[in-house]
């Protein structure tokens, strides 16, 4: 498969069928890296029920599931190096995990506080809340990448509800006319919160609306992690090669609730939610790795039992660390704090107990 | 060297542009064309296109991409043709841009200028002329810089340059061409939260900013000449965040207080300034407080517009009325 500046189509790339058969081209991966990729999917999987399981205990503020959609956010994120930049919504923290920001960072987010330490180094920009701005951050950081003349590449990832905003058809505009070395990646996950896809857009695909604005544009099975990769690997070295920008769409489902705070019942039926739980990427990519000997059903069990280890001692590490010190929302505002915000400081802390807050 | 404001904004932006290979400098009709009032004329020639670029008319791109760049080590300073357009991309600069170093815990920052022009009595069409600071009052994060004069604008726009975090710097229209000031040609700055004395007086403190110092400076002259009040007025230069001692300590020494702004007078400028006056120097006051505004309505059109406009003689009736006894 190779990008170019064609109509995208209307069947979506595959590598892996449902059953997890080989039907497209293997990309270049050795054992370890395809279970690898194969862990981080579990480890997304868990995480989001660990932390849906906090929440119902008080543990944790609100938050989206992850279900369904491994395959895509593993996938998008895998093919960054250290120097490339990733900007998302809520609904990509395994990319996040991927691109190596720690679990304790991200459980810590969801007691409600921002880490004293973010780790900027990772080039991933806090999770974006209104939907689609972060596109246009993503391409802002390629044209800067590509005016410094540096080899960084910036992943910008929204939604099927993001499409309908103007700031994703800006971002895909501003990406083409300036040759960003950027890949803009729609996660088509059937719904936003509960207006289905085809209230979105009359268009078949997202993808198609790459051809108006000069950017090329491919279509992926998105629980097919061997397709999103493939198609990601080489949409971000075309980028870093100076050949400009990519749109994805990937085509997956949300399997679970919107957020904590919806119940998916109202507005979708339960046989639609089972036909997709039957497109399961984790099981998808599993059968093919059983399929190639790489993975065994004892060793399957192992290495869940030793990602939900790690998220259960990701969750002590987060829940034993301070929380924030309640003035602490001052520090962030600005370089240096002006004369009335000091003093707005100070009378905060005549209404806080010592050690309160811890 | 006499120099309008802008030439003087051009000086600087070329100064800027030779100091730091990390500015670059975008927006609409600003590369060839030189900007529609020629703020960025030649500066494409200069520097090519690779830093001076002419962008899609996208304003909340033109926001957008500024956050990404600033985040990634560049200096963008970014220009939105006009300030009422700044509707269009609030979302880019009132959540994101002001918001970056708090929502990454201050690992991420947006050291950025957006450029504006703004204010009336140019007979602009619709929303050409309005005065938005007062919205961007309550953007935490985000400073607003409005200078009154050449020398103060280049000076302002290096420290806005030189600031790690957002800056909104808005541009009188007005005062673009209206008078040339000795201003030097090599770089200064002129400090950001300062107010500065533009004329001392002892019976009223006259507030404004923009393009309202000059018809402050006409009032308070026809005040001292025609009715011997002795007015200290007040260039804010920084409207947010206010420098509060200049304002405390000026209504101390006279006790009197107008304040004098373009924009809608509920929530603004002179709201915030007659609440700090009752905060820290309430018993201070002989009179309360004046203000010489535009009114709560939309900017009007231009056949209107001097009507809605703060003048002298709005002025020197505040002035008057606060000198009255109590």
């Amino acid at each position: 498969m190779a990008i170019q500046q064609i109509d995208p189509g209307m069947v979506p790339y595959q590598i892996l069928d449902v059953e997890g058969k080989l039907v497209g081209e293997m990309p270049d991966l050795s054992a370890e890296r395809l279970l690898s990729l194969y862990r981080y999917m579990q480890l997304g999987r868990a995480f989001s029920n660990k932390i849906i399981a906090l929440q119902r205990q008080g543990r944790a503020t609100t938050f989206g599931s992850l279900a369904g959609q491994e395959a895509t956010a593993v996938g998008l994120a895998a093919p960054l190096q250290p120097q490339d930049w990733l900007t998302t919504s809520y609904r990509e923290l395994v990319s996040l995990m991927v691109k190596g920001l720690p679990l304790p960072t991200l459980i810590y987010a969801f007691r409600g506080f921002t880490p004293e330490h973010y780790p900027g180094e990772n080039h991933c920009l806090p999770i974006q809340i209104v939907i689609g701005t972060q596109m246009l951050h993503a391409v802002g950081l390629a044209m800067a990448a590509k005016i410094s003349g540096d080899k960084a590449v910036a992943v910008g990832v929204c939604g099927d509800g993001a499409t309908s905003e103007g700031d994703f058809n800006e971002a895909l505009n501003f990406a083409g006319v300036f040759q960003a070395p950027v890949v803009l990646v729609v996660q088509n996950n059937g719904w936003a919160i509960s207006v289905p896809r085809h209230k979105q857009s009359a268009a078949p695909t997202f993808a198609a609306r790459g051809a108006g604005f000069g950017v090329p544009s491919v279509l992926v099975d998105g629980n097919d992690i061997l397709a999103v990769y493939a198609v990601m690997q080489q949409a971000v070295e075309r980028a870093r090669a100076g050949q400009g920008p990519t749109l994805v769409e990937t085509l997956t489902y949300r399997i679970g609730a919107h957020t904590t705070a919806d119940d998916p019942t109202r507005y979708r039926s339960p046989e639609e939610v089972e036909a997709w739980r039957a497109k399961d990427p984790l099981t998808r990519f599993k059968r093919f790795l059983v399929s190639r000997d790489m993975l065994d059903e004892e060793q399957d069990r192992q290495l869940i039992a030793a990602v939900e280890e790690e998220i259960n001692e990701a969750v002590r590490v987060a829940e034993a660390m301070p929380p924030m010190a309640p003035d602490s929302f001052f520090d962030y505002t600005s370089a240096s704090l002006s004369p009335r915000l000091q003093e707005q400081r100070a009378d905060l802390l005549r209404y806080v107990e010592p050690g309160q807050g811890e | 060297m006499l120099m309008t404001m802008i030439e003087a904004l051009n000086h600087s932006l070329t100064l800027e542009l030779e100091r730091d290979k990390r500015v670059v400098v975008f927006g609409q009709d600003i590369g060839v064309n030189g900007g529609v009032f020629r703020v960025t004329e030649h500066l494409q020639e200069k520097f090519g296109e690779q830093r001076v670029f002419d962008t899609p008319l996208s304003e909340s791109a033109i926001i957008g991409s500024a956050v990404g760049m600033s985040v990634y080590g560049l200096r963008p300073i970014a220009e939105i043709q006009f300030a009422g357009f700044l509707f269009v991309c609030m979302n880019q600069l009132a959540s994101q841009a002001a918001r970056m170093r708090f929502r990454s815990a201050g690992a991420y920052t947006c050291p950025m200028v957006v450029r504006a022009p703004y204010g009336g009595g140019v007979r602009t069409p619709e929303l050409h002329s309005d005065s938005l600071e007062g919205v961007f009052m309550q953007t935490p994060g985000l400073k607003v810089v409005i200078p009154s004069n050449p020398y103060d604008a280049k000076g302002l726009l290096a420290s806005a340059v030189a600031d790690p975090d957002p800056v909104l710097f808005l541009e009188n229209i007005k005062l673009y061409r209206s008078f040339r000031l000795e201003t030097p040609e090599e770089y200064y700055t002129v400090p950001l939260c300062k107010a500065k004395t533009v004329q001392e007086g002892t019976d009223v403190s006259l507030f404004a900013y923009g393009a309202m110092v000059p018809i402050a400076v006409e009032a308070a002259k026809q005040a001292q000449k025609e009715h011997g009040i002795s007015v200290e007025v007040i260039d804010l230069r920084t409207v947010w965040p206010l420098d509060e001692e200049a304002i405390v300590a000026s209504v101390e020494k006279t006790g009197r207080a107008v304040v004098v702004h373009e924009a809608p007078r509920a929530g603004g400028v002179g709201a915030e300034i007659t609440a700090i006056i009752n905060e820290r120097c309430l018993y201070s006051l002989l009179k309360p407080v004046g203000r010489v505004t535009g009114y709560d309505t939309p900017y009007p059109v231009p056949g209107l517009e001097d009507y809605y406009l703060p003048n002298a003689a709005k002025v020197l009736t505040a002035l008057r009325q606060v000198m009255e006894p109590a």
